[in-house]
């Protein structure tokens, strides 16, 4: 293991840890909230490195998720049917079908993306959200509109009277999203991250240097759909279910706010844009509940949209590297595409790509 | 080691200090009942206010409201009143979690009661049960909720499914006993549901065409074409209200004027009415047969004591049998809490829904008990004649699959609908 992998897992280990240790200062709903978080943060990290780093666009990245759920609920019913006493292999082996069943379709969206760029890229993934419903009332395995349900993993014995189950939760969302996103910056800072760069950049170049832009991009969009797949399983571990509802078209464009508004290629803006899209509907549902209940009605579901559309367009204008850049101790001028994995600060969320 | 690590490990240690020092806010306490305070109680619910089941449904929680303020006014349940807090998840299993949680976390709620929808509260039986949160009377018909094993906190409060298919299909085959049922069924426990429940009564085979359909998908063409081409002639719907009308509106479309039998969560006429339009709805829906257990009768006490509620604390909103069906909700709790004691608990809330003593206001008797969570064991049928739907007479009981008809035992109306005194 090379100093910088090292580095990077160590930091990683910190964070989680630290994370961890944030959830003693967090009441339940909170916690709860902070699961929700973490799942989503380990999806929109992988969206963001694609996007920042090769430039696909993936509208769909909900459906890497829920495939992921899907494979985390099946998978892990079926073992925690069959052995009722062993919930800690229900978790992994589920965890384990999270990633195959995600991997595979990230695998396979990954070759048709290599083909395609841009717009047509982005059209393919949003036709798959759409389809998400219409193909869980089909495909028998996936129960229709009620969803699967996945196993509820309750506090361990010893640690039953120090923390509540949503605090048991938090932990595993974070360990999984650790566990998700930690390759990632791995990825992202090593040779990996330089080709995406390159192919990015100039596929002409690229070829010309032997790096094949069709690999890296089917690559890239696989270790990316692995990530999100992970987050649909702590989605799923939190909430019990998986289900097309959960994941429609207003979820995956969300994820693809959080990137954007995070700042596009950098995991620290992944955390934070990920923080805003569960902490924001909450607030605006909380402010609508002191408005009278008629308005309040109206406004709800409907004002969170709003909002993050101005969030988008405020941060886009008025910080285009998002808000990881924004909160950066020292803001760099703009240097695109510039950078090499070699120059780069410590400090991934300082430097985001574009 | 590098500044950055060292950033970050000074930042580790300030947080560990700063979470000890806020020593572990989401640890278990056991203080207290939650949500019972000196006057009041707060229970919450997850409702459809918005999404596609929100036109069906959304008056329910507005009729349980009224219902609470019309008791509150009247001095709540031993000094206490009752806080219904009403949340919205939009019919969608994954805002139910997140709304569920909020209730039981934050608003620290006393019960749940009447969460609605087979998909949306499935998803969180185990939640609530871990947190050992009553689960009161939820607005469906699964037999989900019948498990006291499993869930002893949870009580259903619709007659089951199965119950209802049996006696629509009962019905069906006593008015003409060679008659080809089909099943139109939501593709879920409901439909699921109904459909066992015709067959219990006509035998697996004998269901001429059994169609599903999904919530997401707004078009029922080909199954109404296909219930059409198989030739049948009396339709049993396990459908929401919403899709009960469009079916009904798509085989008139098809000059199609089959029987309908049609479950009590989609057979509700001023509400398939709203759907329909006044001017349609009396000839389309004249003839269909539904089933209910509540007092709704046009004139009945019941009927007239909830429109009084309706008009002075729901500001009139349409009467319909939501209406009935919230506010029978709402009293059928207050009874509960009523016989919960004096200084209520969740545990002595729970045993007075199993001690088997609460009466209710439904047209059979309750069935809550030990070993029973389902809350009604038969239904009276429904025929709409004339624009008015009322109960034709016939009730049915249903036990271990065998439908029995027997006599309907309607509760007389005490101290103006006010348990507990």
């Amino acid at each position: 293991m090379n100093a910088p992998t090292a580095r990077i897992l160590r930091r990683a280990a910190v964070i989680a840890l630290l994370a961890i240790a944030a959830t003693f200062a967090l009441d339940p709903f909170r916690n709860y909230q902070l699961a929700v978080a973490a799942a989503c943060f380990a999806a929109v990290a992988g969206l963001s490195v694609l996007v920042g780093l090769t430039g696909q666009l993936s509208l769909g990245h909900a459906v890497l998720m829920a495939a992921g759920g899907y494979g985390y609920a099946i998978t892990a019913s079926a073992v925690a049917e069959a052995l009722p006493g062993a919930p800690a292999l229900a978790f992994l082996t589920g965890l384990l079908g999270a990633a195959v069943v995600a991997g595979a379709l990230g695998l396979l969206l990954g070759l048709a993306a290599a083909r395609l760029t841009g717009p047509y890229l982005a059209g393919l993934t949003l036709a798959l959200v759409i389809a998400l419903p219409s193909a869980a009332n089909v495909i028998p395995a996936l129960s229709g509109d009620q969803g699967r349900a996945a196993p509820f993993f309750a506090v361990p014995d010893g640690l039953a009277s120090l923390i509540v189950v949503e605090q048991w939760h938090a932990w595993l969302a974070i360990a999984v999203a650790a566990v998700a996103v930690t390759p990632l910056v791995i990825l992202r800072r090593g040779r990996g991250g330089l080709r995406m760069r390159a192919a990015l950049g100039d596929e002409t170049g690229a070829r010309l240097a032997g790096v094949d832009p069709g690999r890296v991009k089917a690559g890239a969009f696989a270790m990316s759909a692995l990530s999100a797949g992970l987050g649909g399983a702590v989605l799923a571990l939190a909430t019990q279910s998986v289900s097309p509802g959960a994941y429609g078209l207003g979820f995956s464009l969300l994820l693809v706010v959080a990137a954007v508004v995070g700042g596009l290629g950098s995991i620290g803006g992944a955390a934070l844009g990920s923080a805003l899209v569960v902490v924001l509907p909450w607030l605006v549902d909380t402010f609508a509940g002191t408005l009278p209940a008629d308005l309040g009605r109206r406004l709800n579901g409907n004002l969170a949209v709003l909002l993050f559309g101005a969030v988008v367009i405020a941060v886009t204008a008025a910080a285009p590297g998002g808000l990881a850049r924004l909160l950066g101790r020292l803001p760099r001028p703009a240097s695109p595409r510039a950078a090499t994995p070699t120059t780069e600060p410590h400090e991934p969320a300082q430097n985001p790509e574009r | 080691m590098h500044a950055p690590l060292k950033r970050t490990a000074t930042l580790a240690a300030v947080a560990a200090l700063a979470a000890t020092a806020l020593a572990a806010c989401s640890t278990p306490d056991a203080e207290g009942v939650p949500g019972v305070a000196e006057k009041t109680v707060t229970v919450g619910t997850h409702q459809p206010l918005t999404g596609p089941a929100a036109a069906g449904y959304a008056s329910i929680s507005a009729a349980t409201a009224a219902y609470f303020k019309y008791l509150n006014d009247n001095g709540g349940i031993h000094g206490r009143t009752i806080e219904y807090i009403v949340k919205d998840d939009g019919y969608n299993p994954a805002n139910t979690q997140t709304v569920v949680r909020q209730l039981v976390a934050e608003d620290k709620v006393f019960a749940l009661l009447n969460g609605l929808g087979t998909p949306t509260h499935s998803t969180v039986l185990d939640y609530l049960q871990q947190q050992d949160v009553p689960d009161l009377f939820v607005a469906s018909g699964s037999s989900t909720w019948n498990q006291p094993g499993k869930y002893p906190n949870t009580f259903g409060f619709n007659a089951d499914y199965v119950t209802e298919g049996a006696a629509l299909a009962k019905y069906a085959v006593e008015q003409k006993p060679d008659a080809r049922v089909c099943v139109l069924g939501q593709d879920d426990d409901f439909g699921e549901g109904i459909l066992q429940g015709v067959q219990s009564v006509v035998g697996p085979g004998g269901v001429t065409d059994a169609q599903t359909y999904s919530t997401s998908n707004e078009d029922v063409t080909a199954q109404i074409g296909a219930m059409k081409a198989a030739g049948c002639e009396v339709n049993v719907l396990g459908t929401i209200n919403g899709f009960t009308a469009l079916a009904i509106g798509t085989a008139a479309q098809l000059e199609w004027f089959p029987k309908w039998h049609v479950s009590s969560s989609g057979g509700d006429y001023p509400t398939l009415t709203g759907y329909l339009g006044a001017e349609v709805a009396p000839a389309l829906l004249q003839g269909m047969v539904s089933a209910n257990y509540l007092p709704f009768s046009p004139g009945g006490e019941w009927a007239e004591l909830f429109t009084k509620i309706n008009d002075q604390y729901n500001g009139g909103a349409p009467f319909t049998g939501n209406t009935v069906y919230g506010m029978s909700v709402g009293y059928l709790f207050a009874e509960a809490l009523a016989a919960a004691g004096q200084d209520p608990t969740r545990d002595s809330l729970v045993a007075a829904v199993t001690s088997g003593k609460l009466v209710g206001n439904g047209i059979v008797p309750l069935s809550f008990g030990a070993d029973d969570h389902a809350a009604f064991r038969g239904v009276g049928i429904t025929l709409v004649d004339k624009g008015i739907q009322d109960y034709e007479g016939t009730t049915y009981n249903v036990a271990d699959g065998v439908v029995t008809s027997v006599q309907p035992t309607p509760v007389p109306l005490a101290n103006g609908g006010l348990p507990g005194r």
